[in-house]
């Protein structure tokens, strides 16, 4: 077992990192009180390589492994966590679904564009009243010759409104229910598609989540995205691998607060001693050290077994369901550290406070990860090997 | 077997127990209570969310927690108070909280900080001059912290320097809760630096004095409409006639003060913890998902039953701590035990009925959102969790004994 970074690795997120300190980091209050996604920002992220992580050279990606993509997560989500939010869905749910799912002339179309950020993937599963219960969805697609007749409304679409090419989950077959599901490739300005409400939230401000509206949308049938009644079974696969970059947004969150904690207990003097002289501030940071790793080692371990082409539907909600959790606590402790000033703007811990609290919500809250780790285990009575 | 008419435990009438459970409340509370709901649900509920978004509390909305009383709660009926109990300023800062914890933290402020400290400092004639205008229409501000100086708070350096009579105050108070609406500042200042805490004195001083100016207004994860801003004093003249009990005794008052005070905090804690958890059982009989209610899952249940129970005991132990205030026992460690536990479990509970609201609940149109931001002040203010801990365990070591 090697539990170490290789060389690649490191340089990988040291490269992340700069970037993220020196385009990101002075702007991120900016940003998350304006609610402007900064295109400018994806773009430059494009240039870099790392919104082609995954795939491979010959659709312009980089072949990165998901051990490198969760490492571009972690860095981007330690200095602002909404960017790393998009990036992640524009990653690993849309182009990755049009990568593992669509044909070849499909992910020719879309894969070099989405990967040097010329476009802008979302992805569109959840509806009102389907939200854990994802096979649910009442949108529908009714067949007129060569084209599909979309018609339904979606919501919480993470870069709805900004995105080119949206992954949209429509039913095609009631009667099938959870394998009449379909997807389709919906790009903007088609007819019949638009970006509805936005969503004012509590955190992940600069990332737009949008109600994504279909009345009468009609798509040529090659925008069939995998094969018909197969929509939702694939949206389940993504998801396995979505939930590793949820895994590494939290660990990136609960790094970038732990971080300024403990910046700031070395600086902040209380009794005429530094508050990280108090036994009760060091059992504190040693306690966040400690789940942050153990976080990570989860998140890399379903990333490897991901690369290895082991099946991780246990393992990456594992990862998920521990990271969110943690990272949640983290937070909160690092604000804690702060006294006064954490609950205040003027640093950075009052905005991991409200943009962590997505993780235990997006892409599966926890009580649903529970159910996914519960539903493996009791499959088989094998102890863990 | 029916336990009310035989048995071993026979049951009895509340009247004639030998000591009523906790969250009985008698007929007098009762009303009380209900009147703050009714303000808390009818005028106060509609516009938390607006008055967050805008930072700002609403004039008229403050005018009429002067008009119900709620802002003079244990003030003397002579000074034109409701000459009420501390229990129920606690009632009252528990109810308003369920909507707006902004709300509840003006109240808790003028009656467990300013107007306590005026009743128990003032002489006679500081009473009179005080007391009927706090009641009446003048929001007071409690002025303590500083810059380099929170949970060791008699690190303060603002200065008081005598002049005459008269003293002259310098030096920058931070965190001031109220000041933007405040008339009235009890302002902490020492007389002696080299004295620690001995030199710290109470000073209370009128918004129009010269010298004392209202600096920056912190912009704030939560309770966003209270006011904390920057209170600045700069050569600001001050008569022998406004020093609060003694020259160099100010520390005893805000400890003493602030040892009641945490009850508070405890109970807005607890208010909101009650207010988010209202929230998420609403929506869990209602929200169905995989055709059911999402309360009919154990996962949803458990969560609702622990945050009741955690609800419940942080309730018990800041009624506790205020009914032995009341009856003028010794509270000091039940007060922090109160606001430690208590704001822990506005933190929690806050926290879960996000979570049992799932993506509505990360937006602005619940109003859970708000309650997980406003949350995290608890832990911070009248002390850290980490301040509650030492007094607590100063205690048990000290003492060598609890009960
Ligand atoms: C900022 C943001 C971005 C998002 N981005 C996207 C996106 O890009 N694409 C997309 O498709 N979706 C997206 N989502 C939607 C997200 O995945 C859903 O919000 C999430 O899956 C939960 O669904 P829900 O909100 O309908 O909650 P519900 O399913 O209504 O859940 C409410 C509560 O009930 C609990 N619950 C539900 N079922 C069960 C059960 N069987 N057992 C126990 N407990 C249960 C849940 O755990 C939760 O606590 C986003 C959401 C947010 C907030
Ligand atoms: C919204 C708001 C309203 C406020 N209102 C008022 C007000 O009206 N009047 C007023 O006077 N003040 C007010 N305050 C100030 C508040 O009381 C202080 O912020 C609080 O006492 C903590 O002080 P600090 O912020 O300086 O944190 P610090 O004292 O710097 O504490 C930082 C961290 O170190 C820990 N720590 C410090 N010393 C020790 C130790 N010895 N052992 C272990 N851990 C330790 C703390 O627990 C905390 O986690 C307000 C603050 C806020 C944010």
């Amino acid at each position: 077992m090697d539990f170490g970074y290789t060389d690649d690795q490191r340089q990988l997120r040291n490269a992340i990192r700069k970037f993220a300190e020196a385009e990101m980091k002075p702007h991120v209050m900016e940003w998350d009180e304006s609610q402007e996604f900064p295109i400018e920002v994806f773009r430059a992220l494009g240039k870099l390589g790392v919104l082609g992580a995954v795939f491979p050279e010959e659709l312009g990606g980089a072949a990165y492994s998901y051990a490198e993509y969760a490492i571009i997560v972690e860095e981007l989500a330690r200095v602002d966590p909404s960017i790393a939010l998009s990036v992640a869905a524009h990653i690993s749910l849309c182009a990755n679904h049009i990568f593992v799912a669509g044909n070849d002339e499909q992910r020719k179309r879309y894969i070099p564009k989405l990967a040097t950020g010329e476009w802008i993937g979302s992805w569109a599963l959840t509806e009102p009243e389907s939200g854990s219960d994802a096979g649910g969805t009442h949108t529908k697609a009714v067949r007129d010759g060569d084209v599909w007749v979309l018609n339904g409304s979606k919501t919480f679409t993470t870069n709805g409104q900004i995105a080119d090419v949206c992954v949209v989950m429509a039913m095609t077959e009631r009667s099938a229910s959870t394998h009449g599901i379909s997807a389709f490739l919906v790009e903007k300005g088609t007819p019949g598609f638009r970006p509805g409400k936005k969503e004012n939230k509590l955190g992940m401000r600069c990332s737009p989540t949008n109600e994504m509206i279909l009345t009468d949308c009609r798509v040529p049938t090659s925008q069939l995205c995998g094969k018909q009644g197969e929509g939702f079974v694939d949206a389940l696969r993504i998801l396995d691998g979505g939930r590793i970059s949820i895994a590494a947004l939290s660990v990136g969150i609960a790094q970038g607060a732990f971080d300024a904690a403990l910046h700031y207990s070395k600086q902040r003097k209380q009794f005429g001693r530094f508050i990280s002289e108090f036994q009760a501030i060091q059992h504190k940071l040693a306690d966040m050290a400690t789940e942050i790793d153990a976080a990570r080692l989860l998140t890399q371990r379903a990333a490897w077994m991901k690369d290895n082409g082991i099946d991780v539907n246990k393992e990456s909600s594992m990862a998920k369901l521990f990271s969110s959790e943690i990272a949640v606590r983290v937070c909160n402790e690092a604000v804690q550290i702060h006294g006064g000033y954490g609950f205040i703007k003027d640093y950075p811990v009052e905005k991991f406070y409200r943009d962590v609290k997505l993780c235990t919500i997006g892409e599966g809250t926890s009580e649903i990860q529970k159910l996914v780790i519960a539903r493996q285990l009791l499959k088989s009575d094998l102890p863990h090997a | 077997m029916d336990t009310a008419t035989s048995g071993l435990f026979p049951r009895s009438t509340i009247e004639s127990m030998p000591a009523p459970p906790l969250t009985h409340l008698s007929e007098e509370e009762k009303l009380f209570q209900a009147s703050v709901e009714k303000f808390t649900r009818e005028r106060l509920a509609p516009h938390a969310r607006g008055m967050d978004a805008a930072g700002v509390f609403r004039k008229d909305l403050l005018d009429e927690m002067f008009t119900l009383g709620l802002m003079g709660i244990g003030i003397p009926e002579s000074y034109g108070g409701q000459d009420g109990s501390f229990f129920q300023s606690v009632l009252a800062i528990e109810e308003l909280a369920k909507a707006d914890p902004s709300a509840s933290v003006i109240v808790d402020v003028q009656n467990t900080l300013v107007n306590a400290a005026i009743q128990q400092w003032g002489t006679d004639e500081q009473k009179g001059r005080w007391l009927p205008r706090l009641a009446r229409d003048t929001v007071g501000a409690y002025a303590l912290s500083e810059a380099g100086s929170g949970s060791d708070a008699f690190a303060l350096t603002t200065r008081a320097i005598q002049d005459g009579s008269d003293h002259r105050l310098t030096g920058r108070k931070l965190w001031i809760t109220n000041a933007a609406e405040a008339g009235l500042f009890i302002v902490f200042a020492t007389v002696n630096p080299g004295e620690g805490y001995k030199g710290i004195t109470a000073f209370v001083i009128e918004r129009e004095t010269s010298g004392l100016a209202i600096g920056k207004k912190e912009d704030k994860l939560g309770i966003r409409a209270s006011s904390t801003c920057e209170v600045i004093l700069d050569d600001c003249r001050v008569a022998a006639s406004n020093v609060l009990g003694e020259v160099g005794k100010g520390y005893k008052i805000a400890i003493e003060t602030l040892n009641e005070g945490r009850i508070g905090i405890g109970a807005q804690m607890t208010g909101l913890a009650q207010g988010a958890f209202e929230h998420a059982l609403a929506y869990a009989k209602q929200r169905k998902q995989f055709g059911k209610t999402i309360g009919e899952f154990q996962g949803v249940q458990f969560q609702l039953a622990e945050m009741a129970t955690d609800i419940e005991a942080a309730r018990l132990l800041v009624y506790n701590a205020a009914r032995l205030r009341d009856a003028g026992l010794p509270f000091l460690t039940e007060a922090a035990m109160a606001k430690l536990f208590a704001s822990q479990i506005g933190e929690r509970t806050a926290s879960r009925a996000v979570e049992v609201l799932g993506g509505v609940g990360f937006t602005k149109d619940y109003p859970v959102e708000k309650l997980y931001r406003d949350a995290k002040i608890g832990r911070i203010y009248e002390g850290t969790s980490n301040m509650q801990r030492m007094t607590i365990a100063k205690r048990l070591l000290e003492r060598g004994e609890f009960r």
